[in-house]
């Protein structure tokens, strides 16, 4: 399996990354590079392997239903790049 | 002073023979000396760490009870958030973002009345092995400013070895903490996962993350994990189980003790003279009754494989919520959301960094997922169950820590695919949760410092300290300090 | 105008009655300043972490027992991954291939008679903030509040198992009667903490015994009850006038190559010319309803379906639930609506209709209405007084059954007054009045001055009184217009201020009269 430059743009536009044309043949050389390294994971033999999402044997962690502190507007606001009143600024979604 | 270990410096204290402020003074005063050159750290604010070496001073002239880590300056890697203090994960997208909260491990130095000394350069968002991806500075290697210090805490390793700090807090999701360790001759651990809170801890790979000390012999190493690591309700992944005095029982040693050694650590692309010095040390291990045992860890081969599935994965995910909304930064010409969130991601971030979200993204895309993060995680258990089969025959697991000594600045830039094999002895201790340490072991014929990693079963810690302190008894490789 | 079947299924969020988020102890009350209830958790910053709100779970199961699904023995979290400014961290934690519940079932009313409406899955997942479009002054941005970020959420799809509007309706009112009982959720629809969204199309037969299916369209934002009920008989409406133009005008094709098997038929989908030429499927659409218009907006159709690439949260553990627990949380249960319907109908004796009445006003009135009957011992006045008179009381002051001023002793005491002394209900009910000023009914019918006239001899000379005034009423009688006596009787209430004992006055006119 390789990435063509389409599905690196496509890939690209999943994850929200503003690539320009340049890029795009570096990028899809890079990762074909990396994706022909893992793709060795494909001879090792998995019948009836259970993936492990996390090494940890640990279950059932709760906190319990409790007020904790809150941050006041300004401090939640503090790190904002654009704010009015006590919202968060953003751009309108268009061409979505 | 410089050369005093911090378990040396607190015992200064205590016979009234040096101050918590000279001490940071005298820190301080190598930092502005040689950091210009290194490059270690990212932000010290010195005013406030003499400040705070004054209260530290002012409790023990008091007559206050002390934290364990009373008056001794640590480092921290830029990752961990510290309250009202910028924390930029060597990011451009984080340039200006002051966390309204301290990470667990920086509440437990603050606690343990530590001196939180300055933050420390990495690879941004602790992607890489070389510290060379930070957007803000490259860091040089102590012994060779020609060359990385390693990565991706390249900072904190470099701090230490410089004698900027005796102790320093890194992360190792990969060999973060341990490679950088290795090439810089110092000590560095990854604790098990879950053994210390990632709360505050900015994540890179979620379920391999982990915070662990740098210090310059392996009793300091102890200390500092003694503190940092214990239960933390914030963090669902960090275990509720006690802690044990590590520093305690550290001269022991481990009777009888088995050492396994994989055919696996041992191939193609491990340089001669680190294989000679890792040798060697087993060979003092052999000396003090350690019987040695070949063993196999047959999936390991292909633990950067998994590592880069796993790792890009949930780093997609966790760096998603930069996207110049509700933080970071935002770029300043757009038309309209989208436009905006994809510029300010495309500025933001690194070469580095948008390679790994694009491999994650890819991963676990509609399609892929099967082949690649599902495929991965499967890998993943076999790695583990190979640990858990070697570790039901020996204590520990030796080897190399890096394949090579430090490299050149730049030698591995344009080549993702080399930078990630520099990973490859260390990567599979995360994937299966378990302990590791490298400490110093030799020097190249250059003078180029070598790691031994020591491997331990999970929550293994005070065993893994034990037998490595074994080795520093014998040796005096960790006393070594590079010409600055 | 065609004939068809309507498939309906619903997908709804409740919010869940926690103090504080899933994930974080911020609070989860409804109408705070704009991000004022936020923390580092629940807006993401960096480097914090989720854990989860014991509570919250609790609730979601409790939830899941009650629509009888069956509970997964192990549970874990997915993050959902996508792209939205009310999303802090650019993805939801949800649950994607492993919920802690699927399969159970909601019993529902329908004018066939009751009907089990099939469950999906519940799963519990974290809520997003709110945008706010600002459109003062041409700005063309938006504002986010991220107050509600994080507040639990139970996620309950159905089946498409309901085939008309009204079923929907009453699915989601059985629904919301249900979780509030329980405890579980408040399920305000203003308040967005019932939120529904309907996956709605047409099975439309064809003449060789098949049917053909609209695509389907996912109505959104439904937030009131009757927008569920107008909005999906209007698309049912759009949808078949649409497959009506679209076929006549040959832009679709029932493609019958590629049918799939619906309850005991067969499915043939709707197929389309796609720009490079080839037919292809019409894909599901979203359409929001306007309430102003009356009409669903067809808003997008989308392509390919999106790509949330889930992956198991890491930052969470998973979470096990054991056989203990489930019997406890059951056991915790009590009596459902459904149960308690029945058993109001078997043991008092009551019709369907009251039955449903009463049980639709939740445990705390029919338990109301029990203790009502324990203190009179007639289950049919104690359900009149207080599905009509003490219901209409409790609407009017706008109070819950729990802040009645009178009492179900006090109410069962007046029904059995009544019984005792004959008094009329327009009189009764003025002691009724008095009472909700929290006086027994002893108390109000003394203070009203009420003595009820039960002495036959005073009674009788009222009525032969009575017939001696009212001749003509007498003559009407005797025609046989039955009806003629109540001029007598009223005769004898006017006489006696209405305090005559009803019954008795009844029983002298009659035996009167027919001596005549």
């Amino acid at each position: 399996m390789s990435l063509s430059p389409d599905e690196v743009r496509k890939v690209a536009e999943l994850a929200r990354l503003e690539i320009s044309d340049a890029e795009v043949d570096t990028i899809a050389r890079q990762l074909n590079a990396i994706v022909d390294y893992i793709n060795q994971l494909q001879q090792v033999s998995t019948d009836g392997v259970e993936p492990l999402a996390h090494a940890l044997d640990l279950h059932d962690v709760f906190r319990e239903d409790l007020p904790g502190e809150s941050l006041t507007e300004d401090e939640a606001l503090a790190n904002a790049p654009a704010r009015k009143g006590n919202f968060y600024s953003v751009p309108a979604v268009f061409g979505d | 002073m410089l050369d005093l270990t911090a378990t040396e410096l607190l015992q200064r204290q205590a016979n009234g023979d040096s101050s918590a402020e000279s001490i940071t003074q005298t820190f301080l005063a190598q930092f502005r000396q040689h950091d210009s050159r290194i490059r270690a750290f990212l932000h010290v604010d010195e005013a406030d760490a003499i400040e705070q070496a004054k209260a530290i001073d002012a409790k023990r002239k008091g007559g206050e009870s002390l934290g364990k880590l009373a008056g001794i300056p640590v480092a921290v890697k830029d990752v961990l958030c510290t309250k009202g203090r910028r924390t930029t994960c060597g990011s451009k997208i984080l340039q200006n973002f002051v966390p309204p909260y301290d990470a667990h491990v920086i509440t437990k130095l603050k606690e343990a009345d530590a001196i939180l000394i300055g933050k420390t350069n990495c690879d941004e968002f602790a992607m890489g092995s070389s510290t060379e991806n930070s957007a803000y500075q490259t860091t040089r290697n102590p012994w060779d400013l020609e060359r990385t210090p390693g990565g991706s805490s390249g900072g904190s390793a470099a701090s230490v070895a410089a004698s900027q700090a005796p102790l320093a807090l890194g992360t190792d999701t990969g060999g973060s903490i341990r490679q950088p360790a290795s090439l810089c001759g110092i000590v560095g651990m990854k604790p098990s996962y879950g053994r210390v809170s990632r709360f505050g801890l900015i994540a890179y790979g979620s379920s391999l993350d982990q915070v662990g000390p740098f210090a310059q012999d392996v009793r300091d190493a102890a200390l500092l994990l003694e503190v940092i690591a214990g239960h933390d309700p914030r963090d669902s992944t960090c275990v509720n189980t006690p802690v044990p005095p590590y520093t305690a029982m550290l001269d022991e040693p481990i009777k009888p003790l088995t050492i396994g050694v994989a055919k696996q650590f041992f191939g193609k692309g491990l340089d001669s003279e680190v294989e000679q010095a890792v040798r060697s040390a087993l060979k003092v291990y052999e000396g003090q009754g350690a019987k040695i045992k070949d063993i196999s860890l047959p999936h390991s081969p292909y633990a950067v494989a998994v590592y880069y599935l796993v790792a890009t994965a949930e780093a997609s995910s966790n760096l998603a919520r930069y996207d110049g909304v509700h933080f970071g930064h935002r770029t300043e010409k757009f038309a309209g959301l989208i436009d905006m969130v994809k510029k300010s991601r495309g500025e933001g971030f690194g070469a580095e960094v948008k390679r790994r979200i694009m491999l994650g993204t890819y991963a676990l895309s509609s399609g892929y997922i099967d082949a690649y993060y599902l495929k991965a995680l499967k890998v993943r258990r076999l790695i583990r169950q190979d640990f858990d089969q070697a570790f039901a025959q020996c204590d520990v697991v030796m080897g190399p820590t890096s394949p090579t000594a430090a490299f050149k600045i730049g030698e591995k830039a344009d080549d993702p695919l080399a930078m990630y094999l520099s990973d490859i002895y260390t990567i599979s201790a995360n994937l299966a949760g378990i302990c590791g340490i490298s400490i110093p072991c030799g020097f190249t014929k250059s003078g180029l410092p070598i790691g031994l990693q020591i491997l331990g079963g999970p929550f293994a810690e005070e065993k893994l300290l034990r037998v490595a302190r074994l080795h520093e008894r014998e040796t005096d490789w960790h006393k070594r300090r590079p010409a600055l | 105008m065609m004939s068809y079947r309507t498939i309906i299924g619903l997908e709804v969020h409740v919010q869940l009655l926690t103090r504080t988020k899933l994930f974080c102890g911020c609070a989860t009350t409804f109408g705070l300043p704009p991000n004022s209830a936020t923390c580092a958790v629940c807006c993401g910053l960096p480097g914090t972490l989720p854990v989860m709100n014991r509570t919250a779970f609790q609730l979601a199961l409790k939830a899941a027992v009650a629509l009888n699904c069956t509970i997964a023995t192990f549970t874990k979290w997915d993050r959902k991954n996508y792209y939205y400014p009310d999303l802090p961290k650019n993805y939801q934690i949800s649950q994607y291939d492993l919920p802690f519940s699927s399969e159970g079932w909601l019993e529902i009313e329908t004018p066939a008679g009751a009907r089990k409406i099939g469950i999906i899955r519940a799963h519990l997942e974290e809520d997003a903030g709110k945008m706010l479009h600002d459109e003062r002054a041409g700005k063309n941005d938006s504002l986010v509040d991220l107050n509600r970020t994080g507040t639990p959420l139970l996620e309950i799809v159905s089946h498409p198992d309901m085939e008309t509007a009204e079923e929907a309706k009453a699915y989601l009112e059985e629904l919301r009667l249900l979780l509030r009982e329980i405890g579980v959720s408040d399920c305000e629809m203003q308040e967005g903490s019932l939120r529904c969204d309907a996956n709605i199309n047409l099975h439309v037969p064809q003449p060789d015994g098949s049917f053909v299916a609209t695509p389907i369209i996912e109505v959104k934002n439904l937030n009131t009850f009757r927008g569920v009920e107008r909005s999906l008989k209007y698309e049912s409406e759009r949808q078949a006038a649409e497959l009506q133009r679209n076929l006549d005008a040959g832009v679709w094709h029932v493609d019958a190559t590629r049918t799939s098997k619906f309850r005991d038929y067969r499915v043939s989908p709707i197929t389309q010319r796609k720009s490079d030429g080839a037919l292809g499927p019409v894909s599901k659409a979203t359409a929001g309803w306007d309430e102003r218009t009356g009409r669903t907006e067809i808003q997008r159709r989308k392509e390919e379906a999106s790509d949330y690439c889930y992956f198991p949260e890491p930052d969470l553990v998973p979470v096990t639930v054991d056989a203990d627990t489930l019997e406890r949380v059951r056991a915790e249960l009590g009596e459902l609506p459904a149960a308690q319907k029945t058993r109001l109908q078997s043991q008092y004796g009551l019709p369907v209709y009251d039955a449903g009445v009463l049980s639709r006003q939740g445990r705390a009135f029919v338990a109301y209405f029990e203790a009502v009957v324990k203190q009179c011992g007639d289950a049919k006045e104690a359900c009149n007084w207080t599905m009509n008179d003490l219901l209409s009381t409790l609407n009017d002051r706008k109070l819950d059954i729990k802040e009645s001023s009178l009492s179900p002793e006090n109410l069962g005491e007046l029904i059995s007054e009544i019984q005792a002394t004959g008094l009329n209900k327009q009189r009764a009910r003025e002691v009724y009045a008095v009472m909700l000023d929290g006086l027994t009914a002893k108390q109000a019918i003394d203070k009203l001055g009420f003595k009820v006239v039960a002495d036959e001899g005073q009674l009788l000379e009222l009525v032969r009184k009575a017939i001696a005034a009212n001749p003509k009423a007498v003559a009407d009688f005797k025609k046989g217009k039955v009806k003629a006596a109540d001029a007598i009787k009223g005769f004898v209430m006017r006489e006696t201020k209405g305090m005559a004992k009803t019954e008795m006055v009844q029983q002298l006119v009659m035996r009167e009269l027919a001596k005549e």
